[in-house]
């Protein structure tokens, strides 16, 4: 894999590490750090500053009957123990393992629908508190230029494309706030497939995409 | 009661946990975590009875996870903050987490004293950095992991000192990496 230029910002992961993103978010992040060895580590000390913040807590009051409940959940539900250790898979195909569970497969399960100019896209599913989808866009096709209400990610899982503020390759993700607009074209030679999440609806440039948003659901 | 064991000594609890199902082991673990996971999860939200029923079945989780716990990528303090925080975003936020593929290797039966050291060592040095950080600046902190911050809010933090509390435990899984090719 290409060394990957553009990173999860702190603030992502220390929100990912204290289990507070919206979902779809916490699926692109678990996605880049699938892919990323940078930011592992990185999500690696905060959550070890979650656990200095626990372990620093005043300890509550703990019934004295909890310990002997606990043991008895143990003995309720040892079977666990015995269960032999899950053998990771070798990771098969284009998508990261979180990404995998929500497509229910890699690139050949997606459910794409077409979008326009060739574009196709497949909303997955999570909570509503971001909406998360698959993108796929031709080699040298652009995506019509918007702007962000709210915050949108966008990682790149094959091809590459550029926009405004820089050039986006396999693995990179994208951090774009209310005060990025911009046109992401992909690269010529490779279609592009990117994984995006938006806390907030985008805003269209032009009129073709207003009319369409509500069906694009975007 | 206040004499807090160092962080290897919990890394040989989870050991006798492990290998022994040593229970005077556990009482000790749980002496120390329950508590600390129920303040943690009443902070974020939760009722006292809630917290302390999740309180106990994150100690379970531990027991019956012994095996999972790697020495070399975390202390006992920040796994059993893992699996705490996994259960609030389960019980109180009603999300699914999606969590990064693991690494291509798993934790070792026998992993490397040193590399266990070192790590302990970054996890504890950085439990003091967080510790002697200005008021201000380390409640800040500790409202983000309380769930009383979005994404959007910290980014806004300029003060966050973030710098001062990373540790280089980036440099830890480095050398992972290294000695695995
Ligand atoms: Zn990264
Ligand atoms: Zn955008």
């Amino acid at each position: 894999m290409n060394e990957i230029k553009h990173h999860l910002t702190d603030a992502l992961l220390m929100a990912y590490s204290a289990g507070t993103l919206p979902e779809g978010f916490n699926l692109v992040v678990a996605t880049h750090i699938s892919m990323c060895d940078e930011c592992r580590a990185r999500m690696m000390e905060f959550d070890t500053v979650g656990g200095a913040v626990m372990d620093a807590e005043t300890p509550a009051n703990v019934s004295d009957e909890s310990f002997a409940a606990t043991l008895e959940l143990i003995a309720k539900d040892d079977t666990a123990l015995h269960e032999p250790v899950a053998e990771t898979p070798a990771r098969n195909g284009l998508f990261p393992s979180p990404l995998q569970d929500y497509v229910g497969g890699d690139l050949d399960a997606v459910k794409w629908r077409r979008v326009g100019g060739g574009v196709r896209q497949a909303i997955l599913k999570t909570d509503k508190s971001a909406s998360v989808r698959l993108l796929h866009i031709p080699a040298g096709v652009a995506v019509p230029d918007h702007g962000h209400r709210g915050t949108e990610l966008t990682l790149v899982l094959q091809g590459a494309f550029r926009d405004e503020s820089d050039r986006f390759a396999t693995g990179d993700i994208e951090v774009a706030t209310d005060e990025l607009d911009h046109q992401p074209v992909a690269e010529e030679g490779m279609d592009c497939i990117c994984l995006a999440a938006t806390d907030a609806p985008l805003r269209f440039n032009s009129w073709i995409p207003k009319i369409a948003q509500p069906f694009l659901r975007i | 009661a206040t004499q807090k064991p160092d962080r290897m000594a919990w890394v040989s609890h989870l050991t006798a946990i492990r290998d022994d199902k040593d229970q005077k082991a556990f009482a000790e673990v749980f002496g120390h975590f329950a508590p600390r996971v129920k303040a943690f999860l009443m902070k974020s939200g939760a009722s006292p009875d809630l917290a302390e029923e999740v309180a106990q079945e994150v100690m379970a989780t531990l027991w019956r996870k012994a095996h999972m716990f790697d020495p070399t990528k975390a202390s006992v303090s920040t796994w059993v903050f893992t699996i705490a925080r996994n259960r609030r975003i389960d019980i109180l936020r009603k999300q699914r987490r999606p969590e990064p593929e693991d690494l291509p290797w798993g934790p070792e039966a026998e992993p490397d004293q040193e590399d266990v050291l070192a790590l302990q060592q970054e996890s504890e040095q950085l439990g003091v950095a967080l510790a002697a950080l200005p008021e201000k600046q380390r409640d800040l902190i500790v409202k983000a992991y309380y769930g009383d911050l979005t994404h959007s809010e910290i980014a806004e933090q300029t003060g966050l000192p973030l710098g001062t509390i990373k540790s280089r435990i980036r440099l830890a899984l480095e050398r992972l990496r290294h000695q695995l090719k």
